[in-house]
C-alpha cells in the first residue's frame, strides 16, 4: 500500500480541539468536516484534494478522544506523517481506519506543497522533490489490518456485534 | 529484570510474566465506561451484545441536563441501552450524577491492579487507584464492551517521588503546572508517582494530578498503592482486587523528586500547559471576564473548600462571571451542608449542577471572543471554552477565587491568613 500526494505541513502538539473543535463534537460527519482546523488555518478543508498527505511535528492529536481522526480521514488524506502521533490519537487512527505513521526527521525534510511517497509496506516516506528517503516506525501487523480495514467498526460489525451504520 | 507498577498491571492482566516497553499487550477489561457523547447519533452504533453487563458503567456527563436536541437525542439512546442489557450502574440526571471520572472514584469502580476504559482522554484520573486507566477512542468502547478486551503499546514509565508538604495556598494543581512547565510533553511515556509525601495527599488532591496527565500526553499515570488509597476503595466496593506494587529493580526511564515546600501558585498561559507556566507574580493584574472551578479535576470537596475560604467575606468583581461547577451531585450537597455553597453564592458565584460544562465548552459557561477566562479545569486549548479568539489562562481553585474578587489575575496568598 503506497500513496503519493501533495503535503501539507502542520507542527508540533497539534491538538485535537484544532482539529476538531468542542463545538463541532456532536454535529454530523459532514457538519464536523466543515470545522477541521478552522482555528488555526481557515479555509483549509476547501484546499486540501482527495489523495494529498498531512506531514505534522511531534506529539501530534494530542488531547481529546473526540473522533478527530474520522475528520481528518474524512477530508480525503490519503494519510498522515508526523515526528510522533499522540498515544490516543494514534489508537483513534487505527479504529476509525486512518493511516498513519511516525517518521522522525519528517517535518525538516520537507516543505509544504513537496509531493511524497509513503509505503505502509516498508514505512519508508520519499519526497520526490528531494529525493530523500526516510525510515518511518514499523507499524504492528495487527493495527496496519485494522487501519487498512476502516478500524474496528467493521470488524465488530462483521461479527455481528454491532449494527450496521445508519 | 523488575517491572514498574503499570508493567505489573499489564502483565497480570495480560497473563504475560513480563511486560516491557516495546510491548504490544491485549488485556482483559475489568471496567468499560459509557458516557453520553458515546450515545450521540454521529458515533452510536446499535450494540447486540455485550461481553458482560456487570463490567459496564454508563454516565450521562458531558451536557446535562441535555442541553439541546443532539445531547437529549444521545441520552435517549443511552437510556434505551442501558435497559436492553440491564446495566445497574448506571449514572442519569438526577442523585447520581457527575462527571464520569469523578463517579468512578467516588463510587470506588476503578479497583487496583485493573484495567478500566472510557471514551474520555481524562480516564488517566483513575489512575490514582493504581489501575491501568485510559482514554481510548469511541470504537475502542465498542470493542471494549463487546468483546471484553483491549490493546495497548507499552511505553517507558517516568518515576515521581514527591516529599515534604505543600504550602498554604498551593495545590496538586499547581505541582501539576510544575511538572508540565518544567519537563513538558511526556507523549507516550507512562508516569508512575509515589513518595514520603504520599500520606499527607488526600484522594482528591492525588486525583487532580492523575487526571491532569492527559495533559502531559502521558499513556497511563499510575500512584503506587498506600494504605490511605486501599481503605478508600474498601469503603466505597466489597470487591477483593490485587493492587500492584512497583518492584524495587524496576526501570524507569527516569527519576524525578519533587519537593512539595518549594512549590508556588503557578499559572499557564493561553493555548497550552506545556512549558508554558509562570508564577502567578509574572502574570497579576492581567484582566479576566470569567473565571472557572469545576471539571474532573478540580470539582472536588477540597477545591470548594478553599474557594469558600478565599471568598468569605469578599465579592466576586462586577466584571467577572465567577462559575463553579461540582464533579458529581453527591458533592454538591456535601459543600452545601458544609456552607461551601452558601459562601459561595453570597460572593456573587454562580454554582451550576454536575457536569463537565464550561470545561469543553459544551454549555453552562461558553467564551465569546476577544474575553479572557481563568481556569481550574481540565484544559486551556485555543478555543476550548469557546470562541477561538477568546484566551484561557489556568490555575489553582485558589488562584482562580482571588483572581475572581480582584477582576484579574490574582495571588491566592493574599487572601489567606
Amino acid at each position: 500500500m503506497e500513496f503519493t500526494g501533495k503535503t501539507w505541513k502542520f507542527g508540533d502538539n497539534i491538538n485535537t480541539d484544532l482539529i476538531l473543535p468542542g463545538r463541532a463534537q456532536l454535529f454530523t460527519e459532514a457538519e464536523q468536516l466543515r470545522c477541521v482546523f478552522e482555528a488555526n488555518r481557515p479555509g483549509w478543508v476547501d484546499e486540501v484534494a482527495k489523495g494529498d498527505v498531512l506531514i505534522g511535528g511531534y506529539n501530534f492529536g494530542m488531547g481529546s478522544s473526540r473522533p478527530a481522526a474520522r475528520s481528518l480521514r474524512n477530508t480525503g488524506l490519503a494519510c498522515m506523517v508526523a515526528e510522533s502521533i499522540n498515544g490516543l490519537f494514534y489508537r483513534n487512527c487505527v479504529n476509525w481506519g486512518f493511516l498513519a505513521l511516525e517518521c522522525e526527521g519528517i517535518f525538516k525534510a520537507f516543505k509544504e506543497g513537496d509531493q511524497a511517497t509513503v509505503s505502509f509496506v516498508d514505512f519508508t516516506v520519499k519526497n520526490r522533490r528531494t529525493e530523500e528517503i526516510l525510515q518511518g516506525r514499523l507499524v504492528p501487523d495487527v493495527l496496519l489490518t485494522t487501519m487498512k480495514a476502516g478500524g474496528v467498526l467493521p470488524l465488530l460489525e462483521t461479527e455481528g456485534l454491532i449494527g450496521s451504520a445508519k | 529484570m523488575g517491572m514498574t507498577a503499570i508493567e505489573k498491571i499489564l502483565a497480570k492482566n495480560s497473563g504475560m510474566d513480563v511486560v516491557k516497553p516495546g510491548d504490544l499487550v491485549v488485556v482483559k477489561v475489568g471496567t468499560a465506561v459509557l458516557y453520553d457523547n458515546n450515545f450521540a447519533p454521529s458515533i452510536w452504533r446499535d450494540i447486540l451484545k455485550v461481553h458482560n453487563p456487570e463490567n459496564i458503567v454508563v454516565v450521562f456527563d458531558h451536557r446535562v441536563p441535555a442541553k439541546d436536541i443532539i445531547s437529549a437525542t444521545a441520552q435517549q439512546t443511552g437510556r434505551n441501552f442501558v435497559k436492553k442489557f440491564d446495566i445497574q450502574r448506571f449514572h442519569d440526571v438526577g442523585a447520581k450524577q457527575g462527571i464520569s471520572h469523578v463517579l468512578v472514584a467516588d463510587y470506588g469502580y476503578a479497583l487496583p491492579g485493573s484495567v478500566l476504559v472510557c471514551g474520555d482522554s481524562h480516564t488517566c484520573s483513575a489512575g490514582v487507584f493504581n489501575c491501568a486507566a485510559r482514554g481510548t477512542g469511541a470504537p475502542d468502547m465498542f470493542y471494549a464492551v463487546t468483546k471484553g478486551e483491549t490493546w495497548f503499546r507499552v511505553g517507558e514509565t517516568i518515576r515521581y517521588d514527591f516529599q515534604g508538604l505543600l504550602p498554604p495556598a498551593v495545590s496538586m494543581k499547581d505541582v501539576f503546572l510544575h511538572i508540565a512547565d518544567t519537563y513538558g510533553s511526556h507523549a507516550n511515556l507512562n508516569v508512575e508517582f509515589g513518595g514520603t509525601a504520599l500520606p499527607e495527599l488526600s484522594i482528591n488532591a492525588r486525583r487532580t494530578m492523575t487526571t491532569m496527565c492527559a495533559e502531559l500526553s502521558a499513556e497511563f499515570a499510575t500512584f503506587e498503592p498506600d494504605q490511605v488509597m486501599l481503605d478508600y476503595v474498601r469503603e466505597r466496593n466489597p470487591t477483593s482486587f490485587e493492587e500492584q506494587y512497583p518492584d524495587e529493580d524496576a526501570i524507569y526511564l527516569d527519576r524525578r523528586t519533587i519537593n512539595l515546600d518549594e512549590i508556588e501558585p503557578l499559572v499557564a498561559l493561553p493555548d497550552t500547559v506545556l512549558k508554558n507556566s509562570q508564577k502567578v507574580g509574572e502574570v497579576i493584574g492581567t484582566q479576566i471576564n470569567q473565571a472557572f472551578i469545576g471539571s474532573c479535576a478540580n470539582g472536588t470537596l477540597d477545591d470548594f473548600a478553599i474557594a469558600a475560604e478565599i471568598l468569605d467575606g469578599n465579592k466576586v468583581s462586577a466584571d467577572v462571571r465567577l462559575i463553579i461547577t461540582p464533579g458529581t451531585q453527591n458533592i454538591y450537597l456535601e459543600a452545601l451542608r458544609r456552607g461551601y455553597i452558601e459562601t459561595l453564592i453570597e460572593a456573587g458565584a454562580v454554582v451550576t449542577n454536575a457536569t463537565c460544562g464550561a470545561c469543553g465548552g459544551g454549555h453552562l459557561g461558553i467564551l465569546a471572543s476577544g474575553e479572557t477566562c481563568i481556569t481550574a479545569s481540565t484544559r486551556n486549548f485555543k478555543g476550548r471554552m469557546g470562541d477561538p479568539d477568546s484566551k484561557v489562562f489556568m490555575g489553582s481553585p485558589a488562584t482562580v477565587a482571588a483572581s475572581a474578587i480582584k477582576g484579574k489575575i490574582a495571588d491566592p496568598r493574599d487572601f489567606l491568613n
